[in-house]
């Protein structure tokens, strides 16, 4: 008898395992299919053509070095001149250190720190000494104006790889940190060093070239570097209005975010409590009222933040409006819906136990209600806050404003890619430091870590 | 004794009394710094907006009124637009799909270093969390951006800035669910002399895997709001065929659009709610 049922139940469950392991084995297929099928939609395999190298190893050399840009035009060879970056205002007033002129041979020297070095004449350029050949190139133009190698003409596929003569252009370029383009026109070398130079102070400031805490101690130094402003409003002056990296606009661009977002999620937070008290049914009678806003929360949920920002867009133009409008209305239907199924998910008990005292109606959700839902609402709110800090910078490359428009501007032009560093890792700080905070202040305040996060 | 009772209950009414002020003023002052901030901030926002709250307020219905009215002289023919965009939509939501699945797998990977009770080095925990911080820190725009302007316009871009912020933030929530896993059923089986993989096969994986499934499709609605948005800046799918219809200033085009995203929202939200509602047995 008891090994009749036991045998029912083995086999029962045996049946029920073989089931579970072909819908397990079909579903596995089905996923299989659908990643391969993807992946070649997507064009996974096509990702190394598509990945433009160059663009590629140019801007991450931008992130962490800067580089000097050494010019010579074919009709002027005395005139040669250094330019940080290619600015047309940064030009060097005094020649750097690995900058040197021969008046004698008419030669400019310009040395790199792996011995390396390209020599300027008035007629040739010359490319001696560099660790990767100890065979001296010489550049030159031909008698239509174009460039060419010297014993290498009608030979160009005999140069070393990473030297490119076209009709037009010779491009040299031994390692990433040295450059040297040739044109009919002109000749350009490209020096390139370690670092964010001028961060602090630009090139054309009196403190050029000063590091951070130089510039902190110059704060203090009594000795007035310019007699008309004191020292300390100099070094503030001079750091804000840094021309290179645009301190001013792209710090002031940050708080725009961080305001966005802030102001954004307390609006939607102190509109949504309300709203979400009358859409539950144990505060609100009326079924119509709660009808009427569970609909408009979705309403406001379902049109996306980009819709939002973009019709808030038309009305307000860019600006720290649009931005706060379109995460306030977004949030404020998902934070009120939220808070309504909380407030009709508390304890029944407590509210009860306040009316028995013979206390009000709004004394009773004052104390049997809001004490139970504080610590979701605070949670919850604060987890809005993070994620708005990052949907406040996309709703501002839409076009609200903020860090967000000036990341795009930065990344279009497509050669400061310095200052796309700058304010991605800006954007990162800032992110960070609010995930820290939110999660600092929850536990504070409630005691708990909250898991929807 | 009657003095003694009297005596604490006069120093508990004395602490109570206490306390309550303390909760006064900082409510208070939370309160005061809400309002400062919200009246300072409102202030800036209205110096540095391009044209002034009150002008803005009064134009708010005027262009959501124009494209009604345009889709509405349209006709019958605004049938026809919200078909059209029909493939748009479906490749940004399979871009969604694809971006989640692909970031739901990498952060299975990671997660399983970023638990405490499967991993006891805890370099390796500390480093993979680090890790999974950075992920999730950036907004998608920004990597989308850069790879954008690395490979060309395609929808590669958005799906790796996707994937690597799905990585980042389901990740986190993958190695909670982990650590969070009740100990018992894996004592039960050890008890019986399973092996470690029976362990996770029976104990573990029933425990965790209806968590990572509803995790994963709220993710999925989330991420196909990001592809939306990530079309928008040149990723292809409706997000640019709303930017260009904008810049066309076609309204009929602009209301089809936004219908149909609107009801894919609306409709995933119920979609996931209730396959949620189902693994793991509430409707939150």
């Amino acid at each position: 008898m008891n090994y009749a049922i036991t045998h029912d139940i083995t086999n029962e469950v045996e049946i029920k395992h073989k089931k579970h392991i072909r819908v397990l084995i079909i579903s596995a297929c089905v996923f299989l299919i659908y990643l391969i099928g993807s992946i070649i939609h997507f064009n996974l395999p096509g990702l190394a053509k598509k990945w433009n190298n160059d663009r590629a190893s140019m801007f991450m050399l931008d992130i962490y070095a800067h580089k000097d840009h050494i010019k010579m035009n074919w009709k002027e060879p005395e005139k040669i001149d250094v330019r940080f970056e290619g600015g047309y205002r940064e030009v060097y007033k005094q020649d750097p250190s690995w900058l040197i002129r021969d008046n004698q041979k008419k030669s400019t020297t310009v040395n790199f720190e792996n011995g390396g070095k390209f020599v300027f004449f008035p007629d040739r350029v010359e490319m001696r000494n560099f660790p990767k050949t100890k065979e001296t190139f010489v550049f030159k133009l031909n008698q239509q104006g174009k460039p060419y190698v010297e014993n290498y003409v009608g030979k160009e596929e005999l140069l070393p790889s990473w030297m490119r003569a076209t009709e037009n252009k010779v491009e040299v370029r031994p390692s990433l940190y040295e450059r040297l383009q040739v044109y009919g026109s002109k000749v350009e070398v490209h020096r390139y060093e370690l670092g964010w130079k001028y961060f602090w102070f630009d090139f054309n400031s009196p403190l050029e070239g000063k590091g951070f805490f130089e510039g902190i101690a110059l704060m203090f130094d009594k000795n007035r570097i310019d007699p008309e402003i004191s020292n300390f409003n100099l070094v503030i002056k001079e750091f804000w209005g840094n021309e290179i990296w645009h301190h001013d606009t792209v710090l002031f661009a940050m708080v725009e975010t961080l305001l966005m977002a802030i102001l954004g999620t307390l609006i939607a937070s102190i509109v949504g409590l309300p709203l979400a008290f009358l859409a539950a049914y144990n505060v609100t009678p009326l079924s119509s009222i709660r009808f009427f806003l569970r609909r408009l929360f979705d309403m406001l949920r379902g049109i996306d933040m980009l819709i939002w920002s973009l019709i808030f867009l038309r009305a307000f133009g860019p600006g720290l409006f649009t931005g706060i409008f379109a995460i306030a209305f977004t949030d404020t239907g998902t934070l009120g819906k939220l808070m309504s199924e909380a407030i009709e998910n508390t304890d029944k008990k407590e509210k009860e136990g306040i009316q028995s005292t013979g206390a009000n109606k709004v004394l009773q959700h004052r104390f049997g209600i809001i004490p139970q839902i504080m610590p979701i609402f605070i949670s919850q709110s604060l987890y809005y806050l993070e994620s708005n800090t990052r949907a406040a910078v996309i709703i501002g490359a839409m076009g609200a404003g903020g860090i967000g428009l000036h990341f795009l501007g930065a990344l279009m032009t497509g050669n400061d890619f310095e200052n796309v560093a700058y304010m991605a890792i800006l954007v990162l700080i800032a992110v960070m430091c609010i995930d820290t905070m939110s999660a600092k202040l929850r536990r504070l305040l409630i005691g708990i870590e909250d898991k929807n996060n | 004794m009657n003095s003694d009772i009297a005596l604490s209950f006069d120093t508990i009414e004395k602490n109570l009394k206490a306390m309550a002020f303390k909760r006064l003023l900082y409510s208070l002052i939370s309160i005061l710094a809400i309002i400062f901030l919200l009246s300072s901030g409102l202030t800036i926002a209205e110096n540095n907006n391009a044209g002034s709250f009150e002008r803005g307020i009064s134009k708010f219905f005027d262009y959501p009124v124009d494209l009604f009215k345009e889709a509405f002289e349209s006709g019958w023919r605004w049938y026809a637009y919200v078909f059209k965009y029909l493939p748009d939509l479906i490749s940004t939501i399979n871009m969604a799909f694809f971006s989640t699945l692909f970031g739901a797998i990498f952060a299975l990977l990671l997660s399983l270093f970023a638990s405490k009770n499967l991993i006891k080095n805890p370099y390796i925990v500390t480093f993979a969390r680090r890790t999974m911080d950075i992920l999730r820190s950036f907004p998608e725009l920004v990597i989308a951006m850069i790879f954008l302007y690395l490979m060309g316009k395609s929808e590669l871009p958005a799906v790796i800035a996707i994937v690597i912020h799905t990585a980042g933030a389901l990740g986190k929530l993958f190695s909670e669910a982990i650590e969070n896993a009740d100990s018992k059923p894996i004592e039960g089986l050890q008890s019986c002399g399973a092996r470690w993989w029976a362990r996770i096969r029976f104990a573990v994986i029933p425990q965790v895997v209806p968590l990572f499934i509803s995790y994963t499709l709220l993710r999925l609605e989330i991420n196909v709001r990001a592809s939306t948005i990530l079309g928008f800046v040149g990723a292809g799918g409706i997000g640019e065929a709303l930017s260009a219809v904008i810049q066309f200033r076609y309204g009929d085009e602009i209301i089809a659009i936004m219908f149909l995203l609107v009801v894919t929202i609306i409709s995933l939200d119920y979609f996931s709610r209730f396959l949620r509602g189902r693994l793991i047995g509430d409707n939150k």
